[in-house]
């Protein structure tokens, strides 16, 4: 590996690393002020929690040999004998196994338990990432296989984003709706941090796409700008969306918009070239945007939309892939439907149905595990009063001498 | 002595300071309150949704006058804070037992 590929690499797992604060910021802004510091804490906490558990056991589990396609087996445990380029390797998937359970604090924001959370990240990122992690990107894995030509994901539209999407979908039906959802105002506290978070983001997510490409190369050239269209066209889309239903653009239109571009290309922001990013914003944008209102219909409380915007738009993202993907990029004549690629739309479509269900099944078995044990939720005070100062014993904003 | 207590619209603060004090007054408190009237609440959108927010934000101004000067202080904010729209505000008038200067002792109008 040559020192060019190895600093972009260093340097986008730090960009990538960068996204979870970001994440945080994006989800705090959103709650009320009395729940901040919870908010931010959880993906903080996250952090901590994903790398230990990486260097010990999750690393091996997703890369170690695999175990009928299914899973990574021990070998790599501690790390034993990862150096030099593999753990390079190592250090760039540990960010995005960070960033994917964080994900999930967006959907149960606001009503659960500091503990429950943090069981619930150990668990998942134990049981659920490295299956699904070992059957997209592991050596051998399932995926690789599926109806001989594969299914592809770049950077994380399975993995990542459909993979936490259904796990949030499924903690909140465990969980229960904050008190007073569906009928008082709960408002985002600040917006401002938001829009800050989603810049983090939007700027981590250069390093999430066009580090993929695992070089410093033409790849990950192609990469950075698809990542770029999709984002934006993903913002005007959603704002031109609400703007004709609402009659204003908003500020939280624009940030989701452009996160769902995002999340839109991931799975093929180095399958596709630049002017199929502009469809893949802007079909994310508006659909997303229809999406994040089915939870009024459904009256589940996914708090931030983590549903509507990384389920929706990964499963969006990975289907378009399936449709539009090129085989310029995919090579060995994989490609997209459009060009008669029914054997990879196909692989597309069963890779996505199969991390919803075993993704699905899995956090609804964690996450009544913990219910049964410890319990998920905060008691209706702590909930009431706000989770900042009764779990945490401390407040976001001290704005008053007195009080 | 009257205590005058205005609600108004936030925006209005200042058209309504300048004319309490060409009107000679020469103090008052002002906070950010929030409730709601007649008007009721107000609608946001977040993500598309619509939310009913039962409270509306609204700034106080407490002003203190001599009996003389209660009936001009109260003319100048009504004037100074309409807009004709719903939602101007109200404006309440108690009567005031006394009052004190902390700095030197001046009770009554004297204090004010």
């Amino acid at each position: 590996m040559s020192p060019g590929d190895i600093a972009w690499i260093l340097i986008s797992s730090s960009l990538v690393l960068f996204m979870t604060p970001g994440l945080a910021l994006f989800y705090g802004g959103m709650v009320r002020a009395k729940n901040v510091l919870n908010m931010l804490m959880m993906n903080f906490f996250t952090i901590s929690i994903v790398t230990i558990l990486w260097v010990l056991v999750t690393y091996s589990l997703i890369f170690g040999d695999s175990t009928g396609g299914i899973i990574g087996d021990f070998s790599k445990i501690g790390l034993d004998g990862v150096e030099g380029e593999e753990l390079l390797g190592a250090i760039f998937q540990l960010t995005f196994a960070i960033i994917t359970p964080a994900l999930i604090t967006g959907a149960i924001a606001e009503r659960m338990k500091f503990s429950a959370w943090v069981a619930f990240a150990a668990l998942w990122s134990l049981l659920v990432y490295p299956f699904v992690g070992h059957w997209t990107w592991g050596d051998g894995g399932w995926f690789h296989d599926l109806f001989n030509v594969g299914a592809a994901d770049f950077a994380g539209g399975l993995v990542v984003h459909i993979n936490a999407g259904i796990a949030a979908l499924v903690l909140v039906m465990v969980l229960g709706k904050r008190r007073g959802f569906g009928r008082e105002a709960i408002r985002p506290h600040s917006l401002p941090l938001t829009l800050l978070g989603t810049g983090i983001l939007w700027f981590g997510w250069f390093g999430f796409n066009a580090g993929s490409a695992g070089a410093a190369d033409f790849g990950a050239i192609n990469a950075w700008m698809t990542t770029q269209v999709a984002a934006s066209v993903g913002a005007l889309g959603w704002v031109v969306a609400e703007w004709k239903k609402t009659g204003k653009p908003t500020t939280l239109g624009a940030a989701s918009g452009a996160v769902a571009g995002l999340v839109c290309i991931t799975p093929a922001a180095g399958y596709v070239g630049p002017m199929a990013a502009l469809a893949f914003g802007a079909v994310a944008g508006v659909v997303c945007f229809l999406a994040v209102s089915l939870k009024f219909k459904y009256g589940y409380d996914d708090s931030l939309d983590v549903v509507g915007v990384h389920l929706v738009g990964g499963i969006v993202g990975s289907l378009l892939l399936g449709i539009l993907g090129d085989a310029t990029f995919l090579g060995d004549g994989v490609e997209g439907l459009i060009y008669g690629g029914l054997d990879f739309f196909s692989a597309q479509v069963v890779a996505i149905l199969a991390t919803m269900a075993f993704s699905g099944v899995m956090s609804y078995i964690i996450a009544k595990a913990i219910d049964n044990t410890i319990g998920l939720r905060a008691s209706e005070q702590e909930e009431l009063e706000g989770l900042d100062i009764t779990l945490h014993e401390e407040r976001g904003y001290v704005l008053s001498e007195t009080a | 002595m009257k205590l005058i207590t205005a609600y108004i619209k936030p925006f209005k603060l200042d058209s309504v300071k300048e004319a309490l004090k060409a009107a000679g007054i020469t103090g008052m408190t002002v906070t950010d309150v929030s409730g709601f009237g007649r008007q009721s609440g107000q609608t946001e959108v977040y993500r598309g949704a619509e939310y009913q927010v039962d409270f509306v934000p609204k700034t106080r101004v407490e002003v203190a006058v001599s009996d003389e000067l209660a009936d001009a202080t109260v003319d100048a904010i009504a004037d100074a804070a309409h807009t004709g729209e719903i939602g101007d505000g109200k404006i309440i008038v108690t009567a005031v037992e006394t009052a004190l200067r902390i700095r030197t002792g001046e009770r009554g109008d004297d204090a004010l």
